[in-house]
């Protein structure tokens, strides 16, 4: 029995999968590719793009459909020798820039930038003052 | 000293627990929307979904005519709520096509069969190439699409009674 437990409570969690599509997911999805330096690049890239369908996870971490799609396009298009950071913006320009996790400075994200800077300065002028007055 | 310095931080503190407090209760918006909107459809050609109709290449959009893009599968839920929809936005004269993700001909004949088809073409995209390239995250969405093949509208999730007049409107903009 013990030694059925395991692949019983596979099947558990299986059907489910399998009843959702009836297709299986993209060959890149949960392949890895031959080359490893390869994979790397990959396996970096991927980790910092955004799952679409589990907003807080990355597509290297969701099991979702979607995601394994995603991974499929990244792989391929690593092994056709694209530039990670191209293959970036061919998906931030489909999905915007919501779709990175990689922080970047522009027009919508230069204050989470500049006000630790500002806050940074602001104590150290008031902190010399506060010395300068006591000497 | 001025005392009134001093209430500075609190307020600037009140300030933020205000804000904090505005955030946490608006809802909470799920949807990525696509930024292809306004660009040409990507290249992409499907073989034939279902034995009796045809596939679908992005080469087909740009005939002149506009056209709703349907993204669906025979295993989505939604998809099947949609359904009544898709076929009222047909009879209004929209010309609908179809990308079925991940989808055997068997499964979306017999999904047809149940649920009417308001399809004039089906592709059937394995690999989900479509919907990324469109910028979609998801099945279902609808896509109308201008008569030289630009996209012109995204609607995220199932369509719903209340969308058909938006999509048909959408549809007359573009030139129908």
């Amino acid at each position: 029995m013990r030694r059925l437990a395991l692949p019983l409570l596979a099947l558990l969690v299986a059907f489910p999968l399998t009843a959702q599509q009836s297709l299986p997911p993209a060959p890149y999805a949960y392949r890895q590719l031959e080359d490893p330096a390869q994979e790397a690049a990959a396996q970096e890239l991927m980790e910092t793009l955004r799952c679409l369908k589990c907003q807080s996870q990355s597509i290297a971490d969701s099991d979702a459909p979607m995601a394994g799609d995603m991974r499929h396009q990244v792989r391929i298009r690593i092994a056709a020798s694209e530039e990670p950071e191209a293959i970036r913006r061919w998906l931030t320009e489909r999905y915007g820039e919501y779709v990175s996790y990689k922080p970047e400075v522009s027009a919508t994200t230069w204050p989470l930038f500049a006000i630790p800077l500002v806050l940074l300065l602001t104590a150290g002028a008031i902190l010399l003052r506060r010395l300068g007055k006591r000497t | 000293m001025r005392a009134w310095r001093l209430w500075v931080p609190l307020l600037l503190f009140a300030g933020f627990l205000g804000l904090a407090a505005y955030q946490l209760t608006q809802p909470k918006n799920d949807f990525v929307k696509s930024t292809m909107v306004g660009k040409p459809v990507p290249y992409f050609q499907l073989r034939p979904a279902h034995p009796d109709l045809p596939g679908l290449a992005s080469a087909d959009l740009a005939d002149g005519q506009p056209r709703l893009l349907n993204i669906w599968a025979s295993w989505c839920l939604p998809c099947i709520a949609e359904a009544p929809q898709l076929e009222k936005l047909r009879r209004e004269g929209a010309n609908i096509v179809g990308v079925a993700i991940r989808d055997r001909p068997e499964d979306v004949a017999r999904f047809l069969a149940q649920h009417g088809n308001p399809y004039s073409a089906i592709g059937a995209d394995d690999l989900n190439e479509v919907s990324i390239g469109i910028g979609a995250s998801g099945v279902p969405e609808t896509f109308v699409i201008d008569g030289e093949g630009r996209i012109v509208h995204q609607h995220i999730g199932d369509v719903r009674a209340s969308d058909v007049p938006v999509l048909l409107e959408k549809l007359r903009e573009a030139g129908a």
